[in-house]
């Protein structure tokens, strides 16, 4: 039976210990008599005291209140929340990677060095670019990678009028706010009836101050930019270039690529779409890709072969500099390395077909029940509305978000993308089968039929979690952040 | 149908105005604390920052995420709304009472253009017949 797990002060018991250490057979010397008095401590830490099989019992009962990937279905639109083979963690936990130090030197690091050279080549071929750096620690991070490149890029042909940034209103939110944080001002570009960018709109903004445009494609709607190769069009023939978000890149995996669209610069998320670990902190990791001309400007260091040796190669002008310490996040290198040569060239293609498919059967056997403003083929997600639950019944999607939850899925994301009222984004990736899909449909239509019969069943859900509805509001407006002992 | 108040002026997103002299008070309308439901946030902008209509002037932040108001006339902040900051949540419920900034003005011609509250209220029952 699943419980609400206290505290673990809670249940500490004074003097109970986890370990027994032997006797000090050394002097003793205090603490004062080693460091300087406004570092030592006026109160002894109040730390937990207990043994080893309640801690371990503590934190077992804690994962298990968790809701995973390896537990059911996690619908989470946006973020493709694809599974994560076996085979990735096994790769990773070899001695040679995991116990790898950053600082070993290239000598001894030639494997790892092999690993992330060939993966960077992968991901060039797979993206139609002619070079990857594997060092962003995530999507956001890549992003900004990526804009500081484009930056770079303006400057060194000495073109520095360049100010602003333009984002569809269908991007993902850190576009604006990567740009924002390289120094860029943010221009939204509006969206047509079909949920492309529209072009007069992209035109108009495309000026001489323009740097250039985040694009995510598909974009958040799930729709592909129909639109694309004229888009690069008009961006290029005003000297501005095309930034490639490559969160939503699992629809088109091996069918088309960002570098044959026109794209310049690019990230990928390994956590998305190469089925590296994701969510709850990651670690992430968010390779940033560059056209040709751009080369120059990636991070330091670059890895390079040389007579059949890989090194780091510094010596770079031009780049953007180092932006993280080291070489990034390895060991998700490991289990991205690991994924793409056991799926194969055929295999990643599949994914993206099984992907589209799963979004576009779910998304049929749904848009009777629920609103779908954007009726068209979708890629890898779609967004639904609430609004005609809302409307005509008062039921929001927030409440049926938390109905989903009595039904055992993750809900999808909600209100989100802005441009959708009461949005629901649905994203089932390619992993799941029929029967998965399925029981999904069956709960959102039964939640649909129950939001007509009885809505105020939906509207106080969920009923058979541990704790029921929790007050988002009070949680956003006065945060409890610490725990502290009953007075 | 949400609340329009007599006598402020209006813009498509949704922010209100009250022109006192070469002063123009501005908060978001009813229709948009509605539909950005329970506020928690609200990030307002440093007096004395310069903004010119349609930029980015602040950020009130909901329950379904953070919301930009735009400035509806051009200008320089010349007070925030602190109280904001701590109670956060009269933006929902005194939409038109809890303003969110004064600026001073630089082009009152520019109020011509904003919409008078008998043409926000027809704006508001288009948007509605065009999602509903």
């Amino acid at each position: 039976m699943k419980r609400l797990e206290p505290v673990i002060f809670e249940t500490s018991v004074p003097g109970r210990t986890g370990y027994s250490l032997p006797a000090l057979d050394v002097p003793h010397v205090p603490a004062e008599s080693l460091l300087p008095k406004e570092m030592l401590r006026k109160t002894a830490a109040s730390l937990p005291e207990a043994s080893e099989v309640d801690v371990v019992r503590h934190f077992t009962r804690l994962s298990q209140l968790n809701f995973a990937l390896d537990e059911g279905f996690y619908p989470l639109g946006s973020c493709t929340m694809k599974y994560n083979p076996k085979m990735n963690e096994d790769a990773a936990r070899f001695p040679g990677f995991a116990q790898a130090h950053p600082l070993q030197g290239e000598e001894v690091s030639q494997g790892a060095l092999q690993l992330m050279y060939e993966l960077a080549e992968m991901l060039a071929e797979i993206t139609g670019m002619a070079g990857v750096s594997l060092q962003p620690a995530a999507g956001a991070h890549g992003e900004l990678a990526g804009i500081m490149i484009i930056r770079a890029y303006h400057h060194s042909r000495g073109d520095s009028k360049r100010t602003k940034m333009l984002v569809p209103d269908t991007a993902h939110g850190t576009n604006p706010a990567s740009s924002a944080l390289a120094g860029y001002q943010v221009v939204e570009v509006k969206s047509d009836a079909r949920g492309n960018v529209d072009l007069e709109a992209l035109k108009e903004a495309m000026t001489d101050e323009v740097a250039g445009i985040m694009l995510t494609n598909p974009n958040t709607l799930g729709l592909f930019e129909e639109n694309i190769a004229e888009m690069a069009e008009i961006v290029h023939s005003r000297g501005g270039l095309l930034y490639y978000d490559g969160a939503n890149f699992n629809a088109i995996l091996g069918k088309v690529r960002p570098g044959d669209m026109g794209f310049d610069v690019i990230h990928l998320n390994l956590h998305k779409s190469f089925s590296t670990p994701h969510g709850g902190g990651g670690p992430g990791s968010g390779p940033v890709g560059v056209a040709k001309d751009l080369l120059p400007f990636l991070p330091v260091p670059v890895i390079s072969k040389r007579n059949d040796r890989y090194v780091f190669d510094c010596d770079r002008p031009l780049s953007i500099g180092k932006i993280r310490s080291f070489y990034g996040n390895f060991a998700v290198l490991v289990r991205a390395y690991a994924y793409i040569l056991s799926m194969g060239a055929d295999g990643l293609r599949e994914a993206a077909h099984n992907a589209v498919l799963n979004a576009n059967y779910l998304a049929s056997r749904l848009k009777g029940s629920f609103l779908l403003p954007y009726d068209r083929t979708c890629k890898h997600e779609f967004v639904l509305s609430g609004k005609k639950q809302h409307d005509e019944k008062g039921v929001s999607t927030l409440d049926m978000a938390k109905a989903l939850m009595d039904h055992g899925f993750h809900p999808p994301t909600i209100y989100f993308p802005l441009v959708v009222e009461e949005a629901m984004m649905i994203e089932p990736t390619e992993t799941e089968g029929k029967e998965t899909l399925d029981a999904f449909a069956e709960a959102m239509l039964a939640i649909a039929k129950e939001a007509e019969e009885n809505p105020d069943s939906v509207k106080t859900a969920p009923h058979s979690t541990i704790v029921a509805r929790l007050d988002e509001t009070a949680a956003a407006r006065k945060p409890v952040l610490r725990w502290r002992p009953a007075e | 149908m949400a609340n329009v108040l007599e006598g402020l002026l209006y813009t498509e997103t949704h922010e209100w105005v009250k022109l006192e002299g070469s002063k123009a008070r501005v908060g978001v309308t009813d229709f948009a604390q509605h539909a950005m439901g329970d506020v928690v946030y609200v990030e307002l902008p440093e007096v004395g920052k310069k903004v010119s209509k349609g930029d980015d002037l602040c950020v009130v932040e909901s329950v379904k995420g953070a919301n930009e108001v735009y400035a509806p006339l051009s200008g320089e902040v010349a007070e925030v709304n602190s109280a904001l900051e701590d109670s956060p949540e009269l933006v929902n419920s005194d939409a038109y009472g809890s303003w969110l900034v004064v600026l001073e003005i630089s082009d009152p011609s520019e109020a011509n253009q904003l919409m008078g509250w008998e043409a926000y209220k027809k704006f508001l029952a288009e948007t509605e017949k065009k999602e509903g």
